[in-house]
């Protein structure tokens, strides 16, 4: 097995936790005195910070991949979810979500592969040097955040297992167990909640392996204790808590495809060109600010993944 | 007390219950200032939830009289639909000012695009074309033809909690819809029933 060192980064590199949050404090401020000043709407913008509750990760490698844009909270972060095997309102993910035992925990990774295999979250957590890789996140809802994530690419994980020739899909299921998820008890959704991805997509160096959120694990609500973040597609391609990884030949079925495929498409690539049919794609409301701005093609990630889409039709292939 | 003192009481206790939800959001936003994580969205849902319940709750009325005896209670129709005309009217603000930011024509393509804000807006137009004819002088005028034109608010109801509906992210995903669909029906189905032969010189 590959155990490799988290490579060594200077101390000066690191920005402290408390600068941190002193810069989104200054952001939050800022946006707020604006808002009052040009709105008279004081404090509907911002929310306060309040420290993770988790683990910490230790020392993490900076990614180029990281956007610049100033994180949301940890408290926006965390407390208006979509994780519907808590319930069905933002609010209900982090309110229910303490029934989800994240350790012990397993990953297997099965199908299409030479080794198939499988993890504990242990075994997660020391696989790849963990990498902070600060997201955008688009929902398909028309909002968005920016989430320092912690992980490393998924690649890393799917070279171990050596998936074969045949081997064009990855399909990921979240855990089924009404006792941890009481959501699973209704029929919102095709449970257990499944995504998938095309190999291509999985190893594409954007496309991580989420084990953790502003240097700590992962809050139950977010996923807890393994997810995974596509951030060039809307947020619900990033399945949570996940326990099977499974190589596949055909294109597998996904959950909210499943429950409507007119308006979730395998791909579900962020496309300000291809609107919801009840809603319009073209603009999105990041969580803090009060105006909305113009969606990105491919959320702002167009320049890496683009190619992965050449000559393939993006209005029919939502 | 006097019928007339006790009116003005029944009438004021009726203002403060009907603006109790619009005092919650306003203590809420300014005093508490904790309106979630997306505070437009709060707002949003929060008016479009409150014109909802008391258009419902306003269909009751009559229904409730007619079983009760208690005629009093159709008095209370007109404050009632207008309270839900109120917080339509602050549920399309919020959506004008707040969510489109008075983008005219961003929100133009969206009535004519889709049918979520459609319904939304034709229900919004009902009810002002019945706030805007509910006074007593618009009764003398329109005659027999105002009760006519006045049940448009079962139209306005229905259209109303389509559009509700619709904002879930997959249909019958939140029972709330579900049931306030259920109320409208029953409630309308007990209008119908009612008194299977015409009246010919009923008021």
């Amino acid at each position: 097995m590959l155990i490799r060192k988290p490579s060594d980064i200077p101390g000066s590199e690191i920005t402290s936790e408390e600068t941190y949050r002193h810069r989104r404090a200054f952001m939050v401020a800022g946006a707020g005195l604006i808002a009052v000043a040009a709105l008279g709407l004081p404090k509907l913008l911002g929310g306060t910070t309040t420290p993770g509750t988790g683990e910490k990760l230790g020392t993490l490698k900076k990614s180029s991949f990281s956007t610049s844009e100033p994180s949301n909270s940890f408290k926006e972060i965390s407390t208006y979810n979509n994780f519907y095997e808590f319930g069905t309102s933002k609010e209900d993910p982090a309110r229910n979500a303490h029934t989800l035992r994240p350790r012990p925990w397993t990953l297997k990774i099965e199908g299409e592969c030479l080794k198939p295999r499988t993890f504990s979250i242990d075994d997660l957590l020391k696989l790849a040097p963990l990498e902070e890789r600060i997201y955008r996140m688009r929902c398909v809802e028309g909002w968005s955040m920016v989430i320092p994530w912690v992980g490393y690419p998924l690649k890393a994980l799917l070279d171990l297992v050596q998936p074969k020739s045949t081997a064009a899909f990855v399909e990921f299921s979240t855990l089924m167990d009404p006792k941890q998820m009481p959501g699973q008890a209704s029929r919102a959704l095709n449970w257990p909640y499944k995504e998938g991805l095309r190999l291509d997509e999985a190893n594409h160096p954007l496309c991580i392996l989420g084990l953790g959120l502003y240097g700590q694990t992962l809050p139950n609500q977010n996923g807890a204790p393994v997810r995974l973040v596509v951030p060039w597609k809307y947020g619900f391609k990033g399945a949570k808590s996940i326990v099977n990884i499974r190589l596949v030949k055909s294109m597998p079925r996904t959950a909210w495809n499943d429950a409507n495929p007119s308006e979730y498409g395998f791909y579900s690539n962020v496309n300000p060109g291809v609107d919801h049919p009840r809603w319009s794609q073209a603009t999105e409301r990041r969580i803090g600010e009060f105006k909305k701005r113009p969606t990105q093609m491919f959320n702002g990630y167009g320049d890496q993944v683009a190619a992965l889409y050449a000559g393939l039709d993006l209005k029919r292939n939502f | 007390m006097s019928p007339k003192m006790r009116w003005t009481a029944i009438k004021t206790a009726l203002w403060i219950v009907c603006l109790a939800p619009l005092g919650w959001l306003l203590f809420a936003w300014f005093v508490k200032h904790d309106l979630g994580v997306n505070p437009i969205e709060t707002i949003t849902h929060e008016t479009g939830w409150w014109a909802l319940f008391f258009l419902t709750f306003g269909l009751g009325l009559t229904p409730l009289k007619r079983f009760s005896k208690w005629g009093w209670v159709q008095r209370f129709s007109r404050p009632i639909g207008l309270f839900a005309f109120f917080y339509a009217c602050l549920h399309l603000l919020t959506y004008i000012w707040m969510d489109q930011s008075w983008e005219w024509a961003a929100m133009l393509k969206d009535v004519v695009k889709r049918p979520f804000i459609t319904l939304g807006f034709a229900a919004w137009l009902l009810l002002l074309l019945l706030a805007a004819t509910s006074t007593t002088g618009w009764q003398r005028r329109l005659k027999k033809n105002w009760k006519r034109v006045h049940r448009l608010v079962y139209l306005a109801a229905m259209l109303g909690v389509i559009h509700f509906a619709l904002r879930f992210k997959t249909l019958l995903l939140d029972w709330r819809p579900t049931a306030f669909a259920a109320t409208v029906m029953i409630l309308l189905l007990l209008r119908i029933n009612w008194r299977p032969k015409p009246q010919p010189f009923s008021t």
